[in-house]
């Protein structure tokens, strides 16, 4: 009897198959977190012994930690997959950023305008992204194929039906869709299947000393000369993300763990949601959701 | 540890929501936050349906629902639920949450009994081919926990089953409020000595039948790195595919040997379903997406014409002579329903003839595909008996299909035989060469004809008329040949006549058909 991530692993690479089979110029959204490396993973063992049959996209707002940025690099060039880096230069240039335009803003133009940008300059009919349902309530009806319009966003009411494993990959002009191999899976499931497939992760995720700012219960990383409030003093604190977002908006959590058995064991412990501590769930009620209309993730 | 999908449904109120919450919280499933959260916004004490309350918020805000998928795990299982809404009105996201589930909790309010909404959500569990389903009679603390109210139910819904022809479901008397047998076992029910709900789900085998069936394996990618590599990547549907095993290819008909079941992690000896592999084969042969490696000694249907039961998706109602796209297993064909057989009443499971399907309804029809399809019935193989309507216009997913079978009358593939002509047209082909004029020819014609015989002339040179009237011949037809040159036509004997201009007229259509080139010259004609 298949183990429970033989069977989401073969569900994904089926998905993955279906989508390299039925649309023009699929992409593959890199964000270089956990989600993603374990959905590139998954593309590597759809194709094998052949190479990735469409692009990683890494939509980058400039605010990602270093680490990240020197990992992207490296692994992707790694495993032999083309890597399109896409910035929204324009808002840089005036200014945006997520200290003084507050997530919501800034979420919409580093994120949002130019993920829109970099699939309508890449004429990407497909684009695969490592969300899951069960990190947020609003999205436990998201579909694995997840239709959008000319702008990219996603409207409730035509969405379709999925049964089986069936997928109607028939888009009318204009439209494209967002698709979710991992849809099925918990952030456990990918722990565990990083652990079982030693895929390399961002180092950020494994607990270490790291200058933070302690302000009140969050503890936020000293990078991009965050603002300091008065008084206030980077501490060395040992720590680790749970989850990668720009460094403004992830809050490192107090942490022993620094291997991938270790993080488990904790997430065991825990049990916190994950997205408790990524300040862009907070800012607004169900933002998540009015982000996804706008044409995020 | 192992995954099992199962679909829940009930009535409003009956406490799904309350079961669902319940079942994350008991199990560890709900984050912790999230419980906080809960506790804070719950009146008195833990209102475990606002763990899960997304549909229910929904539904007073009137948005399109449908399927909540949620996920929780015990150290034996992970579990996901597709959690559907209880309201006629949304058959369609049951059948869509049924459509994968290995197993489906049925809830039932004690206090209330077996009601027709708890028919319909057995018959579409039926329906969509889950294996297992569990009756959870809810609410037992409002009913002071009195066992001949769960044996009545139990009574009631094993006819209802039994009328079904459906597996004998399995009964669980709980209280979602108290906690009562859905993860601990009852202290307010010793006279229950089945398991809790939450020990069922982790103990319930997962459908595994599908590997004990013939190999099924629909390609989905050709993958071709380089010129000594060729490889055709997909999910085992059925049977198991093992290098050295023969297998037919369809549709071109031909077979080989499997070389080698390639995955990333190794070559394997064997692979079954759901397993995503790629399988190579001894022989060159042209495979694409939409082929199927089958069993060479149990291969499926191949049919064009199918009867299928369907559940209509869209607000365009399904009509006779409509065409849609029809995708099954990798394959997208051209589809027309021919015929709506009947629609089915979900409250008493009576047929009703049909014009159209609308939203929400389930019939059976007759649907002719552009090209064969290869399948098994539905009940025998969910992976190779099910398809989807996708509608041309408007591209949205109108239908889902269960195939029964190919479509009972004159169901065939491959090239038309003789005996079908003969069927189709109510006599053997014929060449009558007429000793006559085209005048007496075309006489003849409308005779037969009229005869309900498929017939035509032919005249000119010798030489022409011969081509053709062989041709009509082979294909079933009565050719009646009139020579210009007044050769006789060289056809070949066997079903040939030669008659004269005033035999023609009054001709036995009996002896005529059993005539086998002899001619008919004679006083009494034929
Ligand atoms: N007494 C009692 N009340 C219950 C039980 N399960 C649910 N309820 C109540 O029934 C009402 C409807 O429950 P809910 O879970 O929202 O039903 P749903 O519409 O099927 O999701 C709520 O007030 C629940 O507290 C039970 O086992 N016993």
């Amino acid at each position: 009897m298949l183990s429970h991530l033989k069977a989401l692993e073969a569900e994904s690479i089926h998905i993955i198959r279906e989508v390299a089979a039925e649309f023009e110029r699929p992409v593959m959204l890199y964000s270089i977190g956990k989600d993603s490396s374990v959905m590139v993973r998954l593309a590597q063992k759809a194709f094998y012994p052949a190479t990735i049959p469409f692009p990683l996209l890494h939509v980058d707002t400039t605010f990602k930690f270093r680490e990240m940025i020197e990992f992207r690099d490296r692994f992707a060039c790694e495993i032999g997959a083309r890597l399109i880096v896409h910035t929204n230069r324009a808002a840089i240039a005036e200014g945006a950023n997520p200290f003084t335009l507050g997530t919501r803003k800034c979420c919409s133009l580093l994120k949002t305008r130019a993920l829109l940008d970099a699939l309508q300059e890449g004429g990407f009919d497909a684009a695969f992204g490592g969300a899951r349902r069960d990190e947020e309530k609003s999205r436990a009806k998201e579909r694995v194929y997840s239709f959008r319009d000319a702008f990219g966003q996603w409207d409730p009411k035509n969405q379709r039906p999925e049964l089986w494993n069936l997928f109607n990959s028939r888009v009318n002009q204009g439209e494209s869709i967002r698709v979710f191999p991992l849809s099925n899976w918990t952030e456990l499931d990918v722990w565990r299947y990083i652990d079982e497939e030693d895929i390399p992760v961002v180092p950020l995720y494994f607990a270490k000393p790291r200058a933070m700012v302690v302000r009140g219960e969050s503890l936020i990383p000293v990078e991009h000369d965050v603002p300091l409030l008065p008084g206030e003093q980077p501490q060395m604190v040992m720590c680790r993300m749970r989850s990668l977002g720009c460094t403004p908006c992830t809050g490192a959590i107090r942490s022993e763990a620094d291997t991938v058995p270790k993080i488990i064991e904790e997430m065991l412990r825990f049990r916190r949601s994950e997205r408790e501590n990524r300040v862009i769930d907070h800012d607004q009620e169900g933002s998540m959701e009015i982000k996804k209309r706008e044409g995020y993730f | 540890m192992e995954l099992l999908r199962f679909s829940t449904a009930g009535s409003v109120d009956d406490g799904k929501s309350t079961l669902i919450g319940r079942l994350l919280h008991d199990s560890g499933g709900a984050y912790e936050d999230q419980i906080a959260a809960v506790k804070k916004a719950s009146r008195n004490g833990m209102d475990f349906s606002l763990l899960t309350d997304g549909l229910r918020a929904e539904r007073e805000q009137g948005i399109t629902i449908d399927v909540a998928y949620r996920y929780f795990s015990t150290p034996r299982r992970k579990f996901i639920i597709a959690d559907t809404p209880g309201h006629e009105q949304y058959t369609r996201n049951m059948a869509t949450g049924a459509s994968t589930a290995d197993l489906a909790v049925v809830l039932v309010d004690a206090r209330h009994g077996v009601l027709q909404q708890s028919r319909r959500h057995a018959y579409i569990a039926w329906l969509l081919g889950i294996p297992r389903i569990v009756v959870a009679v809810n609410k037992m603390d409002l009913v002071d926990y009195r066992r001949e109210i769960f044996d009545s139910v139990r009574a009631e819904f094993d006819s209802f089953s039994a009328q079904l022809g459906a597996v004998k479901p399995y009964y669980i008397p709980l209280s979602a409020l108290c906690g009562d047998n859905v993860v601990n076992p009852s202290a307010h029910m010793p006279w229950y000595d089945g398991k809790s709900l939450l020990r069922y789900l982790e103990e319930a085998p997962v459908a595994d039948g599908a590997s004990a069936g013939p190999l099924r394996f629909p390609v989905q990618y050709v993958i071709r790195p380089d010129q000594d590599f060729r490889g055709y990547a997909g999910q085992v549907a059925s049977g198991v595919a093992r290098p050295g095993e023969e297998v037919l290819i369809l549709p071109s008909g031909r077979t080989s040997r499997v070389k080698s079941v390639v995955t990333w992690d190794g070559n394997l000896q064997a692979a079954a379903p759901p397993m995503s592999v790629t399988v190579c084969l001894e022989d060159e042969i042209d495979i694409s997406r939409g082929d199927m490696l089958v069993s060479a000694v149990e291969p499926p249907h191949a049919a064009r014409r199918l009867e299928a039961t369907v559940v209509w998706m869209a607000a365009k109602p399904l009509a006779p002579g409509r065409g849609y796209i029809l995708k099954h297993t990798t394959r997208q064909v051209r589809a027309t329903v021919r015929a709506i057989r009947h629609r089915v009443d979900m409250d008493n499971l009576a047929h009703h003839p049909a014009g159209e399907l609308r939203l929400n309804d389930i019939g059976a029809v007759t649907i002719e595909t552009h090209h064969a399809l290869f399948f098994d019935p539905y009940l025998q193989n969910r992976a190779t008996g099910s398809f989807i309507l996708i509608d041309p216009l408007t591209s949205e997913t109108a239908g889902a299909g269960m195939i029964a079978g190919p479509c009972a009358d004159d169901c065939h593939t491959g090239p038309v035989t003789g005996d079908e002509r003969v069927a189709r047209y109510g006599h053997p082909g014929l060449a009558i060469w007429l000793d006559g004029s085209l005048q007496t020819a075309r006489t003849l014609e409308r005779k037969l004809f009229d005869l309900g015989c498929a017939v035509c002339v032919f005249d000119g040179e010798a030489e022409t008329v011969t081509s053709a009237a062989s041709a009509a011949r082979d294909a079933g037809l009565i050719a009646v040949c009139v020579a210009t040159d007044n050769i006789p036509p060289d056809l070949s004997p066997g079903r040939l006549v030669h008659l004269k201009d005033h035999e023609a007229l009054h001709i036995d259509l009996e002896k005529l058909l059993e005539a086998n080139s002899r001619s008919f010259i004679g006083g009494d004609g034929i």
